[in-house]
């Protein structure tokens, strides 16, 4: 089997659209919170694929450092709000964040 | 490509893709969790196998040793009320399996069609540039990310430490004096009564 540029990028898609799916499908918002986490590898690895592959610097790779870096505090704060929805509501499925309605 | 570096691309990414699914089709969040590091990880396996030193060890630091263990506290402190009962999920399910089943059928077809980029007429990829010794090493990374990036870098440092405020601010919530309808805001920090200010006190007295 002949591993190139495509296999990495078709796996890739298949994980993003894996996590998509999961995010949208999904009503515990635990659970779409980690499906955004899964899309976040996703192009990760579409990135550091690309820069294997046109190798003239370092640009693929430290993208993804900083996607790294920017995944890391929106789940944090990502948690925090859903530690604090939690406090009110009791309940972690998102049909309940309904607040603002009416 | 070698076929050590073949074998660790097919473990990992049928790892990564079986974690992938199964982080988000359980049930129970704290497995979803443990099937996320097992993604998390075998995507490290990947980064390895394409020459990706820095970001392999990044990625265990930050991923699978931060983001997952906080995801794993989080369920633990909310205990039983991580899982949703099954009372209510089963409502809604036609149209939610119908929007999945299209966006997979939508993801097949774009991966089928990105499998074909690289490929040449003959049937085999074209084979990957050469590398310099130092690609992908600490080195070359740290020269990247320090020297030329430098400014996005102290930005993400500044991006951090917004993050951590504001997660403490909104995690804290407010206390039982301040949640009463006539409380005044109290400050973050309660300067707690010592001996000496007794003495203090008396002595203004």
């Amino acid at each position: 089997m002949a591993i190139g540029l495509g296999t990495y990028l078709a796996l890739s898609a298949t994980l993003f659209g894996v996590g998509a799916i999961g995010f949208l499908i999904r009503r515990n918002m635990l659970l779409q919170l980690m499906s955004i986490e899964i899309m976040l590898n996703a192009v990760n690895l579409t990135l550091v694929a690309f820069n294997r592959y046109h190798p003239d610097n370092q640009s693929g790779q430290v993208f993804a450092f900083f996607v790294i870096a920017v995944a890391a505090a929106e789940a944090a704060v990502g948690l925090a709000i859903l530690i604090s929805l939690f406090r009110i509501q009791k309940s972690v499925e998102s049909d309940k964040a309904d607040l603002l309605r009416n | 490509m070698s076929t050590s570096g073949t074998l660790l691309f097919v473990a990992c990414a049928s790892c990564a893709l079986l974690g992938a699914v199964l982080a988000v089709s359980l049930r129970n969040p704290l497995r979803a969790a443990v099937a996320l590091l097992g993604h998390v990880l075998s995507l490290a396996g990947l980064y390895l196998g394409l020459h990706a030193q820095l970001l392999t060890a990044v990625q265990m630091l930050v991923y699978a040793g931060a983001i997952v263990v906080l995801f794993v506290f989080v369920i633990m402190l909310m205990g039983p009320g991580a899982t949703m009962d099954s009372a209510g999920t089963s409502r809604g399910a036609g149209p939610r399996i119908a929007g999945a089943s299209l966006l997979a059928m939508v993801t097949m077809a774009i991966a089928s069609q990105l499998s074909s980029i690289g490929v040449l007429p003959d049937g085999t990829s074209a084979p990957a540039p050469a590398l310099t010794p130092e690609y992908g090493t600490v080195e070359a990374m740290s020269q990247a990310i320090f020297v030329d990036t430098m400014l996005p870098f102290e930005l993400a440092s500044i991006l951090l430490v917004v993050a951590i405020v504001a997660a403490i601010a909104i995690a804290k919530g407010k206390s039982k004096a301040e949640s009463r309808p006539d409380a005044a805001p109290q400050p973050l920090a309660v300067r707690p009564r010592m001996v000496a200010d007794a003495d203090v006190v008396a002595a203004e007295d």
